[in-house]
Order: C-alpha cells, then sequence, then structure tokens
C-alpha cells in the first residue's frame, strides 16, 4: 500500500491567494483527530467547526468556508490552538486568514465591525472619537501623568493605554487608579497621549491585514521616536500583539503586562495593601494573559497579596478558561453572534463565577468589567456578583480610590 | 449609462470646529475634512446600478481639504473615473457657486444621472443639486433613497422620502440630477490594502473649474450655542449633571 496522495494546494480566490497556500501547507499536518471542534467553546454554532472546515479547505472547498458562520464566530480563544497535538495555528492562522479572505474580497461586513474598522483607520480606535482627546482620562487622575513628548527625556516606563481603558468611561476609572498606583510606587512613566493609536490586535483577527499593517508602521515610527527602558500595557489583547506580532515587522520591545509589572513589585506593594477588603473572589484568566502569553500567577499573587481575600476558582480555570466571547473583533460582533448562539460565552461563564460562591469576580482585561457586568444582568445575577479589575481591588485596599 | 456623481469634502465634527479670529468662518487650521455622509451614499447608490446596469461612475469632487483619500477610496469601490475639480477660492464655495462650477464642469459632458448628497453639514443656501438642475435645465428630485432604471437610459423610477413616515415612487425622464438621501444599503468598505494599493497608483485627473464669481450669501457671524434667556447649561460628569437635574426637577415641583 503506497502513502495516501495528498490532493494538490487548491488555489484560493484574490490577493490572498499566498497566505492561504502556507496555511494550507501547514495545515496537511492536521491529522483530524477533532480536538479542536471538541474544545471550541463556539464549535456548535459553527456551520463547519475547525476540524471540519480544515479537512473542506483540504478538499478545495475554499468558498464555502469563507461563506459560512464559521470564520465570524471564532472569538480567539486560542483554546484549539493549545490543545492542538500537530500544534497547528487555527485561531491565529487559520481564522484570520479566512477572515481577511472575507475582507479582501470586499464582501459585505457586519455593521457594527464595518464602522468600528472605519473608525480605526479614521482616528485609530474602534470608537471614532478623536485621538485629541485619547489623554482625557488622565486630567482627573489627582496625580501627574506625563506625556512622553513633552517630557523630552528617556523614561524608565512607557505605559500604553490602549483604547478601551482610554475612552470608555469604567475603562478611563481603571486608568486613573492605574496611575496613583504608578505614581505612589514611585514609578517614572509616561503615556503616548494623543500620539497613541490603536495596536491592531481586533483589526488583524478580524482579518483587515491592511490596517493592521498601516497600525503597525505608524506605531513603529511613534514608538522609535522615543527612549524607554520598558513597556506596560493595560490591554492584554495589545500586549500579546505587540510582544509576539510585532517583532517579526520590525517593532521590538521590552514589554509586559501591567499585572505583571505589579506582580515582580509585590513586595513594595505589600505594605502598601492596608485596607482588609473581605471577599471571595474569583479570578477570571483572559485568553491573552491565560493561553497566549501564560500569564496565570501573576493576577493570582497580586489577589492573594490583598488582606481578608478568599481565592476560589472556577471550573473552568488557567489553560482551560472560558472566554469572555469578546475576542478576535467578536466584541463588535455581538448581534451577530447572539442570533447564532444559545447562551453567550459572557453569560456561561457568570455562571460558572456563581457556582464558586464568590460574589466578586476579578478581571484584568479591560473588555472585561463592561461584557461580564452586562452579562451579570442578563443572567438575572444582580446583586449576586460584582466584576472589578485587579487594579479596582488593589487602589481600594492601597486606599487610592 | 453614464453616472456622474458630484461629492464635496465637509468637516470632521469627530475632530472638532474652532471659529477663526475674524468670528466669520470656521478655522482652517482646526479641521479635518471628510467625505460628505449623503455624498458618500450617493456613490454607493451609483455604484449598486453599476453592478445591475454595469453603467460607468465618475465621481467629480471639489478641492476642498484632502480631497485625495476620499477620490481614492471611490476608485477603491470600483469607481470608473474620478476628477478633482480645482476651484481659485480659498473656503469651500456656497451650493450657487458650487452649483455653476460643476455645471461649467458637466456642460458638453453626456450623462444620465447626476448623483449628488441632497445636504451636506456645511451647506448655507439651498441644496446644490436643485440649484444644479436649475443651472442645467434638468428634473430635480431631492431625498431620494432608491434608484431603478426603468426603461433603458431613457427613464428612472425613483423612491424618495416624505415627512411623517411616507415615500413616493416617480417616474423621472433621464438625464436628471438627484440628492440622495441614503443608498439602498448602507456605504460598502474598503479594505485598507486596496485603498493603499489605489493611493500609491492613481494618477488623479483635476479640471480647472471656470472663475468664482462673488459670494452671494455673506457670513456675517458663525458661533457656539449660546446660552439664552431662560436657559441653563449644566456641566459636570453624568453624575454631577443628573444630580443638577434631579435637584432642578424637585425644586420645580416637575417630579414629586
Amino acid at each position: 500500500m503506497g502513502l495516501v496522495q495528498v490532493p494538490p494546494i487548491p488555489a484560493a480566490p484574490g490577493p490572498l491567494f499566498p497566505e492561504l497556500a502556507r496555511a494550507e501547507e501547514n495545515f496537511r499536518k492536521c491529522i483530524q483527530c477533532g480536538v479542536c471542534s471538541g474544545s471550541c467553546p463556539m464549535g456548535e454554532a459553527m456551520d463547519y467547526a475547525p476540524r471540519k472546515a480544515v479537512k473542506m479547505l483540504l478538499e478545495g472547498r475554499f468558498n464555502e468556508v469563507v461563506e459560512s458562520n464559521t470564520p465570524w464566530l471564532c472569538v480567539s480563544c486560542h483554546t484549539c490552538a493549545v490543545r492542538c497535538p500537530s500544534k497547528l495555528e487555527i485561531s491565529d492562522g487559520l481564522f484570520p486568514a479566512l477572515r481577511a479572505a472575507v475582507v479582501a474580497e470586499g464582501k459585505a461586513l457586519d455593521q457594527d465591525l464595518q464602522k468600528a474598522l472605519q473608525n480605526t483607520y479614521l482616528y485609530g480606535n474602534p470608537m471614532g472619537i478623536s485621538p485629541k482627546k485619547r489623554a482625557d482620562w488622565a486630567k482627573t487622575a489627582g496625580v501627574p501623568v506625563p506625556v512622553i513628548s513633552q517630557l523630552k527625556r528617556p523614561v524608565d516606563v512607557l505605559w500604553i493605554v490602549e483604547c478601551n481603558p482610554s475612552f470608555e468611561p469604567r475603562g478611563m476609572e481603571i486608568s486613573r487608579l492605574l496611575a496613583r498606583i504608578l505614581n505612589t510606587l514611585g514609578v517614572d512613566f509616561a503615556i503616548l497621549g494623543s500620539e497613541e493609536r490603536c495596536l491592531g490586535d481586533c483589526e488583524w483577527l478580524a482579518g483587515e491585514r491592511g490596517l493592521f499593517e498601516m497600525l503597525i508602521e505608524r506605531n513603529i515610527e511613534i514608538l522609535n521616536k522615543y527612549k524607554f527602558r520598558e513597556i506596560i500595557m493595560t490591554d492584554p489583547h495589545s500586549y500579546r500583539t505587540l510582544r509576539n506580532i510585532y517583532p517579526a515587522l520590525g517593532g521590538r520591545y521590552n514589554v509586559q503586562p501591567v499585572v505583571a509589572f505589579l506582580a515582580e513589585r509585590l513586595d513594595h506593594l505589600k505594605p502598601l495593601l492596608k485596607k482588609r477588603l473581605s471577599a471571595t473572589i474569583t479570578y477570571h484568566d483572559s485568553c491573552c494573559l491565560g493561553r497566549k502569553t501564560a500569564h496565570y500567577e501573576e493576577p493570582r499573587m497580586l489577589l492573594a497579596a490583598i488582606p481578608g481575600i478568599k481565592l476560589v476558582e472556577m471550573i473552568q480555570n488557567r489553560e482551560s478558561a472560558l472566554c469572555c466571547g469578546g475576542g478576535a473583533s467578536t466584541i463588535y460582533l455581538d448581534r451577530f453572534i447572539q442570533e447564532r448562539v444559545k447562551d453567550r460565552l459572557a453569560d456561561r461563564r457568570i455562571m460558572q463565577a456563581v457556582a464558586t460562591g464568590a460574589e466578586t469576580l476579578a478581571v484584568a482585561c479591560p473588555f472585561e468589567p463592561a461584557r461580564f457586568e452586562d452579562a451579570v444582568k442578563i443572567t438575572g445575577q444582580e446583586g449576586k456578583l460584582v466584576v472589578r479589575d485587579i487594579i479596582e481591588l488593589l487602589a481600594e485596599s492601597m486606599e487610592l480610590n | 449609462m453614464n453616472i456622474a456623481v458630484l461629492t464635496k469634502q465637509v468637516p470632521d465634527l469627530v475632530e472638532g470646529v474652532e471659529i477663526d479670529s475674524t468670528g466669520k468662518a470656521v478655522d482652517p487650521e482646526s479641521i479635518r475634512y471628510i467625505l460628505s455622509e449623503s455624498d458618500d451614499h450617493a456613490l454607493e447608490e451609483a455604484l449598486l446600478l453599476k453592478e445591475r446596469t454595469q453603467a460607468r461612475v465618475e465621481v467629480f469632487s471639489l478641492e476642498t481639504g484632502e480631497v485625495r483619500d476620499s477620490l481614492c477610496a471611490a476608485l477603491a469601490k470600483g469607481a470608473d473615473r474620478v476628477v478633482i475639480v480645482a476651484t481659485s477660492a480659498d473656503a469651500p464655495p456656497s451650493n450657487h457657486t458650487a452649483a455653476k462650477i460643476f455645471a461649467s464642469v458637466l456642460q458638453g459632458l453626456s450623462f444620465d444621472l447626476i448623483l449628488t448628497g441632497v445636504r451636506a453639514i456645511d451647506d448655507l443656501d439651498g441644496s446644490l443639486g436643485g440649484l444644479l438642475a436649475g443651472y442645467l435645465n434638468l428634473p430635480y428630485v431631492g431625498l431620494v433613497r432608491k434608484v431603478e432604471m426603468a426603461d433603458g437610459t431613457s427613464m428612472a423610477v425613483i423612491q424618495k422620502e416624505y415627512p411623517g413616515g411616507f415615500a413616493a415612487e416617480l417616474e423621472v425622464k433621464l438625464p436628471a440630477v438627484l440628492g440622495v438621501q441614503a443608498a439602498e444599503q448602507p456605504p460598502r468598505y474598503v479594505p485598507v490594502s486596496r485603498l493603499r494599493q489605489v493611493m500609491k497608483t492613481a494618477s488623479l485627473e483635476e479640471k480647472d473649474a471656470a472663475p468664482v464669481e462673488a459670494e452671494i450669501v455673506e457670513v456675517v457671524r458663525m458661533f457656539k450655542p449660546e446660552e439664552g434667556a431662560g436657559a441653563a447649561i449644566l456641566s459636570g460628569t453624568p453624575e454631577e449633571v443628573a444630580r443638577q437635574m434631579v435637584d432642578l426637577f424637585a425644586e420645580r415641583r416637575l417630579v414629586r
């Protein structure tokens, strides 16, 4: 018996062909075990769950996959990728390539997603707010928040605040608290202010490669103007992208998420955590701090350092944590997804948190306070569970709020 | 069939607009220009007609602000030709002047349909489409939301909006000028890679417009909303404003 004949790589339409061909070459290693589909929290709602989609692509059924709902239901939780025995880049490779094919063909996009992409092109943020207002949150921080272009000297730490923490009311409040924490710790930091633009994680994963490239070019140009020892980031999505994707495109920086930066300074931080919070807390591992970059312990170390806190775990935690359902631009596809699933992932996650008996759900991703608070209301758990960012909890214990 | 789409750039309100030191105009330094929203819809309707009837779509834009971006976007979306209409004036012209400029540019060209946005945020003196139709002696329909070709290229069936939720279907003899309120679908997305490709390669045609006559409308004063008698402007965070409103309602016994 000879070897199984591998069919020729099918020609995909559009300018994305070379990239997709590379992905397909790689996907020949797929053993069709189905671990991806079995692990996918959105697999049930997909026309073709990942295993089937891969098989179809290898059979040349490209258009069927691209035109199905499959490309737009991946939340980029990365569970498939960490479990794949063939180490295939499913959520970071296959899905962005499928979406890129849709975008490049000029096919109609979901209106909410289209608006977010257009806003990011025009203003550098998906909300469509003037970049001049990016540092408005800092005006009421109560502590100095220097803008690096005005400092005219190297700084120790450049804090990339990112879009939600710059423009969304809850995110802005968390940014103010973090500024106070950094100030109390005596960190020499600065922000980019109105020069900051979206780092492009959502745009890349949404398949808008041209927009992603444009953002990368601009961001590298801005970052290379200044001298700093390291970058800290509030948004795990952007952190992951700056850490893992930018280097190959010429942007190499020493970067860490805020939780890791603070955990490094735990000895300094601990004596400042004076106020007891007396709460049972469960922590939600965001996909970008968890599976994508393996910062599982630092957030827990920070929480455990707060006096009075009892930390309990949800049934799915660390590598198995359930996604909030907002990654890879699906934060803009909520309506599209809601019509296609029984329970949104955020709603399912809230029920897991409630089942632990915790009264507080701690998070470390700026997408999550709003997403999970919404889910608390939708699932009727109001009054039983509150959602708080780790920064909010630390600031309260440091009596900075 | 040949379709002309007339567009202009207007100040992007997201970026904020300041009044200049004369107090009569917006400060050009404070402005970033973007394509006028209803012109974007006029282009979309033209592109839909192109898809249905293989029409040729040509876009003419007044040279105000950075017009290149929006004309490249029009090419990337599927327009066949784009033309910058150079004006000698520093400030964007009034619609009377703009209509004269477009009339001189379109004179002698054969278009079956001339589409433009029904209004723009900086209109001072009526609708561009109506004025242009007057100068060209063509029929005009405004507040259009759908255009279909009825019979070859001699007649179009137009849907237009009326107040109170009413709409009308009209047959219009071509050529005609239409002021588009909204296209049948939201303006399409241009992938940034395609847009950047067009920006690198496209050479944009330029046409000089006839010299502009003196404007018939003069702005005497431009100002932001002012506090009038009996009005109070509340300021503060949303929470503070809400509290002030509750106090005001209670004080005036508007709520129990």
